[in-house]
């Protein structure tokens, strides 16, 4: 048997097992199954997007519809005032761009020192690279919840609590990038090397024009990790952060709009839709891509 | 796919884990270097690794190293600061609240971590190459954990509530009044725990159907010629390829379960009373509520080793286990 499915790989479209090889019977109420397991997942993965389905539903009623026994899905009508409200309760204007501002300059600083640090971990040879590298991993270790405190005490002495710098550049320089980039270098022929240098290039030219253009989809992959943690992290500003009106990231004004609104809850909904909104297009967007930057790294932005 | 064609333990565990193995930044290769430059490139070597090196010295190393300092003083949040010696740890280990948040944060490990392995393990290996539309399922089950966690919560918070989507469900079909899950101490854990998992195991999820993709189909195909049913090849034959990836994601999952704190926070605040307060919640208390940073860097310091204390643990306990090819 196993000689008859080797003999014509191409024909067997199942790959584990030739359903040819099987009895009539079996292979039908095999396809049953799959029809019934794959129903079975669709409900699991409706249960499993009630919530956002039921945010969405919510942050549309009208206020007087949200609570309502049986519960039901639509709210006698449809009020996209809900989003302008949020809008202009709180100013989540502000919240958005600040939001994108720290996190697209922590993401910038971040892949920059990142690209380069992991180029010379995997592709320059120089005195005390192992040494640097293991410090690189030793910082792995230590969780973000534990800097917190003697963070807060460096911002203090650096005069830095409560302004954007503080935001963006204590965690520009995590680790992880360094460690998706020096995955990917390896994967380059050294022979690029050699011909960038048999044509003359130094160690600065060989970097920006031949290593750097190939490395730009592991930049974007660390680009949308980063911008995401930035995006979503809510401990450091909620301690760093005094006048969250003028500084406050989405995170921190979504949780004081939900401290002041809790009882307006379509317009509590319709500012965490508002939240979730721009990674979410970036999941849809880029989702192959996180996908593999995860699976090599095994860390992204956890 | 074709990045993903090294057999499970490399496709899987990460760079890091892998460059721990090794203990070297690179593989050596033969020939690489060119007679000459050898000087040149060391220095540039390090310049290239210095703005990285310099920023994690200055905001990681230097930071845990000062908090360790401080964690023996007397540091209000403004005014005088003075050496305590011991003090602050004697204060937590009898203090009876910091004996609550650890408890809790362990009854919150012991709850969410398997229960966040079993159904991304599940998942991942209900979600085989063969089932249809896939990458879409693997995208909604990835939306929570990279939108706004408190986003997340806040729905959740509105599910819980009392008139909330379960409570009315359970009203209109049983006719029974739901728990209050926020309110009870003996379902706000789990109403928090529950929340959790659903926010978080999508990560884990991606790393196991990766690892999982990559198990040969020979061996599979062996095994299901020898009468192997799909409960035995799981367990006796993906289960051991793919078990460095699992212990990779049950390490990685302690150790940021046991740094549990917006869930808890935005849901409850810790409570019913300190029902679900955990350490990084006493931590973030007693330094910015209370303003004693000392005392908050002792807890830092305790979450810190207690987190060291179980990674060690993993790797010692991983022979047992974890087969590498």
């Amino acid at each position: 048997m196993s000689e008859l499915t080797r003999a014509r790989p191409a024909t067997s479209a199942n790959r584990t097992v030739n359903p040819r090889a099987l009895p009539r019977t079996h292979r039908q109420s095999g396809r049953v199954r799959g029809i019934v397991g794959y129903v079975m997942l669709c409900l699991v993965a409706l249960l499993f997007v009630s919530p956002l389905i039921y945010m969405v539903a919510t942050s549309l009623k009208p206020s007087a519809d949200v609570f309502t026994t049986p519960p039901t899905l639509w709210g006698s009508s449809i009020e996209w005032g809900n989003y302008v409200q949020a809008f202009t309760y709180l100013p989540f204007a502000r919240f958005i761009l600040n939001g994108v501002f720290v996190a697209a300059a922590g993401t910038a600083i971040n892949v920059a020192v990142a690209v380069l640090s992991g180029y010379a971990f995997s592709r320059l040879r120089w005195r005390g690279r192992n040494a640097v590298f293991i410090l690189f991993l030793a910082t792995l270790m230590i969780p973000q919840d534990v800097l917190v405190i003697p963070m807060y005490v460096m911002m203090q002495g650096f005069g830095w609590v409560d302004t954007f710098q503080a935001l963006i550049i204590p965690w520009a320089f995590t680790a992880l990038g360094a460690f998706l980039v020096r995955q990917f270098f390896l994967t380059v022929p050294q022979e690029l090397d050699d011909a960038a240098r048999v044509d003359g290039a130094g160690a600065i030219r060989t970097f920006f024009s031949v290593m750097l253009p190939l490395a730009r989809p592991t930049m974007a992959v660390l680009a949308v990790f980063s911008f995401i943690s930035y995006w979503n992290s809510f401990l450091w500003p909620l301690v760093v952060v005094n006048d969250v009106e003028a500084r406050g990231t989405i995170p921190l004004g979504l949780q004081q709009f939900f401290g002041q609104q809790g009882s307006e809850w379509n317009l509590v909904m319709a500012a965490s839709v508002i939240s979730m909104l721009p990674t979410v297009i970036l999941l849809v967007l880029l989702q192959k891509h996180l996908v593999k930057g995860i699976v090599t790294s095994g860390l992204g932005g956890r | 796919m074709t990045t993903i064609q090294d057999p499970p333990a490399e496709a899987a565990v990460p760079a890091a884990a892998q460059a721990v193995a090794t203990g070297t930044a690179t593989p050596r290769r033969k020939g690489g270097d060119a007679p000459g430059v050898v000087g040149r490139r060391s220095w540039w070597g390090a310049a290239f690794a210095a703005p990285h090196s310099i920023g994690l010295v200055v905001f990681t190393a230097f930071p845990i190293i000062a908090s360790l300092v401080v964690s023996f003083m007397n540091w209000p949040m403004l005014g005088e600061r003075s050496w305590a010696g011991l003090a602050n740890y004697e204060r937590l280990f009898t203090d009876p609240i910091f004996r609550t948040v650890t408890f809790n944060t362990v009854v919150f490990v012991v709850l969410y971590v398997p229960l966040n392995l079993i159904v991304s393990l599940g998942l991942a290996a209900w979600l085989t190459p063969k089932i249809k539309h896939r990458h879409v399922f693997r995208v909604l089950f990835f939306i929570p954990t990279v939108t706004p966690i408190v986003a997340n919560v806040v729905v959740w918070r509105m599910l819980y509530q009392p008139g909330g989507a379960i409570d009315a469900t359970l009203q209109s079909t049983v006719g029974v009044n739901a728990p209050n899950f926020l309110a009870d101490d003996k379902w706000a854990m789990l109403a928090v725990v529950a929340m959790s998992v659903w926010q978080g195991f999508g990560y884990n999820m991606l790393i196991f159907s990766a690892a999982l993709d990559s198990v040969p189909e020979n061996q599979l195909e062996a095994a299901q010629l020898d009468g192997a049913g799909a409960w035995q090849m799981f367990w006796r034959i993906k289960f051991p390829l793919i078990s460095p990836s699992i212990f990779f994601a049950t390490m990685m999952t302690l150790i940021t379960s046991f740094q549990v704190f917006v869930q808890p926070f935005v849901l409850t605040k810790g409570g019913p009373g300190t029902a679900t307060e955990t350490l990084v919640q006493y931590i973030y208390n007693t330094g910015f509520q209370t303003q004693q940073l000392g005392l908050a860097s002792a807890g830092a310091w305790v979450l810190f080793v207690i987190i060291l204390g179980i990674t060690a643990v993993q790797f010692l306990g991983q022979k047992r286990w974890v087969h590498y090819e």
